[in-house]
């Protein structure tokens, strides 16, 4: 089974909300999704067992000293990554050059340079990781600086934390999904057991939270809802479970606000590790509910 | 000049401080335009309130095939990086969910059989809040690549002095795609421990833009000191720090402004705003 923890609006505290329910769960694989901006493994300190280079795809590079100016290479490219401020080879003044950054790795410069001036190869994007932790196994990942294809980087922390969980016998992969509706959400979603959204009451959390459930619904993924720092507008609480209940959703429960989850950060420890009362009981009730879900039990929360 | 308002991590205040920066702005009688470039999950609007003026869909080409024409050479599948476009005994396939819009299969096709039609990826709103110039793009939900739509919003920026870009989390193609063309990068993170390390891969990323970049420090009196040590020995301008206070909070959670709501607030970002004029004076 695999439970995705995602929000569509970033800082609702999906990572917080994952690290205690790893201290929680008793038999089960953590993966970190949210591969460019990874923060489980502050709270989780990975010793790492097994490290894996990642290439997400392509890019194109001119090889200077091939280069006859021709200007193919720009005639082509529909991403503005090339420009004619390339050094100068002995046979032409300038020559062409690629930004690696605006470059899509398309190759369709590569293919049409008549002088063969182009050099297009694999490039490295990134890293992942099997680690050992206190709550058990970790995958996460690391993806390069100002790199592309967080989608390709997320599916494989998934495959390797499934693949994990069968060989172990382990009984639920936890998800750390990223913030959006993009491509890193869409490859951390499909296909999963369970999507539990945890949002916050304001209105852009509303906003972000409506649409990240409709996603969930396009790909059909059952969803539950956890308002965290519910005390902060209880109105709107009471709106977004409402709207969850409208949409086929349970609640998972709500958290409160408590700057014991600051105190936790700071202490690289999960909530739930730190304390009982607060927001930790409130995270365990959430956890409760959620296991409730994913093993088809008729879970204790309401219905909202 | 551009400034674009990224952060690393989601939720440490970026829309808070774009939406009061292009409201601050306007009021002092400049000339602004503020661009919602989160398109996977705009908030500009709901603090803005602009009146939308001009709603238009963004779409990509994508390629069709005349199977008329196609002689099954199988070309268009060898130049497509991204399984887009598959050839197999003489039937072409399409996935258009998967196309990049480069065009080569276009190009390399020697039977003219592909020409390409518009695939919808999401709106492009624009209006005025105020005196703002507002622009928004909204990526229709499951579609799964933002920088195409942010480069739209971009394209549609109405002349401003004042350009405030509302980034998107991360530091991937949709945030490197934002910032591009910006004059400058405002940095906001929360002095926590997940805040700081999103805040250095952030920094990372600016520096491979080599756009200048100063610091913004939300919920200041929360967390602890390392976030202002590690812009210290890292020489990093931090600009603002802004407390984390309840009823500020309050206010975002409603959609209010914090400029519009106190005088003490609006007095905060009008220091920022100078803070950043000096920044990026000539």
């Amino acid at each position: 089974m695999e439970l995705v923890v995602i929000s569509g609006k970033g800082g609702t505290g999906k990572t917080s909300v994952v690290a205690s329910f790893a201290a929680l769960a008793e038999n089960a694989v953590l993966a970190d999704c949210d591969v460019d901006a990874a923060d489980l493994h502050l709270v989780l300190d990975p010793k790492i067992i097994r490290r894996e280079a990642f290439s997400g795809g392509k890019l194109a590079r001119v090889v200077a000293d091939k280069c006859v100016g021709c200007g193919k290479c720009h005639e082509v490219c529909r991403f503005a990554a090339v420009s004619f401020d390339g050094p100068g080879n002995g046979a032409v003044d300038k020559t062409y050059r690629i930004d690696p950054i605006a470059c899509e790795g398309c190759g369709v410069c590569a293919w049409f340079c008549p002088a063969g001036a182009i050099d297009f190869a694999p490039v490295d994007n990134g890293e992942w990781f099997v680690s050992e932790t206190r709550c058990g196994p970790m995958v996460h990942a690391r993806l390069g600086v100002a790199q592309e294809n967080s989608g390709k980087l997320v599916g494989i922390v998934r495959a390797a934390a499934r693949e994990i969980a069968e060989r172990q016998g382990r009984d639920v992969v936890i998800i750390d999904g990223a913030p959006g509706i993009g491509c890193p959400v869409i490859a951390s979603i499909t296909g999963a057991s369970l999507v539990l959204i945890v949002t916050e009451p304001t209105l852009s959390g509303m906003h972000d939270m409506r649409r990240v459930a409709e996603l969930a619904r396009h790909f059909a993924i059952p969803a539950m809802v956890c308002v965290n720092k519910w005390d902060l507008n209880p109105r709107i609480a009471d709106e977004i479970e409402a709207f969850a209940g409208d949409g086929g959703m349970r609640s998972a429960g709500r958290v409160r606000y408590d700057p014991a989850v600051t105190q936790a950060q700071l202490r690289r420890r999960s909530v739930v590790e730190c304390g009982a009362g607060g927001c930790a009981e409130d995270i365990r009730n959430v956890w409760q509910n959620v296991k409730g879900e994913l093993n088809g039990r008729d879970p204790t929360c309401r219905r909202t | 000049v551009r400034i674009a308002v990224a952060s690393g991590k989601g939720g440490t205040g970026k829309t808070t401080v774009a939406t009061n920066l292009a409201f601050v702005a306007a009021r002092a009688g400049r000339s602004v335009a503020y661009l919602d470039c989160d398109v996977e999950e705009p908030n500009g609007a709901i603090f803005l309130k602009p009146r939308i003026g001009e709603d238009r869909e963004v779409s990509l080409p994508v390629p069709r095939v005349d199977p008329a024409r196609c002689t099954g050479c199988g070309q268009c599948g060898r130049i497509c990086q991204y399984s887009a476009i598959l050839s197999m005994n003489k039937t072409v396939l399409t996935f258009p969910e998967l196309c990049h819009s480069c065009g080569g299969c276009l190009l390399v096709c020697p039977a003219g059989a592909i020409s390409e039609v518009p695939r919808r990826i999401g709106r492009l709103e624009s209006g005025l809040a105020g005196e703002v110039r507002f622009v928004q793009g909204l990526l229709d939900v499951g579609q799964a690549t933002s920088p195409p739509l942010i480069r739209a919003v971009k394209a549609a920026a109405p002349a401003a002095e004042l350009t405030v870009v509302d980034c998107p989390p991360g530091t991937s193609c949709p945030v490197i795609e934002a910032i591009r063309g910006a004059d400058y990068v405002l940095l906001v993170t929360e002095p926590t421990p997940f805040g700081l390390n999103d805040l250095q891969l952030a920094v990372e990323t600016v520096r491979q833009l080599e756009t200048p970049f100063g610091v913004l420090i939300n919920r200041a009196d929360s967390g602890d000191g390392q976030t202002r040590r590690y812009c210290r020995i890292e020489r990093i301008a931090v600009l603002a720090e802004i407390p984390d206070v309840r009823e500020v909070a309050e206010a975002y959670s409603r959609g209010v402004l914090a400029a519009e709501m106190s005088e003490h607030y609006r007095h905060g970002f009008e220091h920022l705003l100078a803070a950043l004029d000096k920044e990026t004076a000539p």
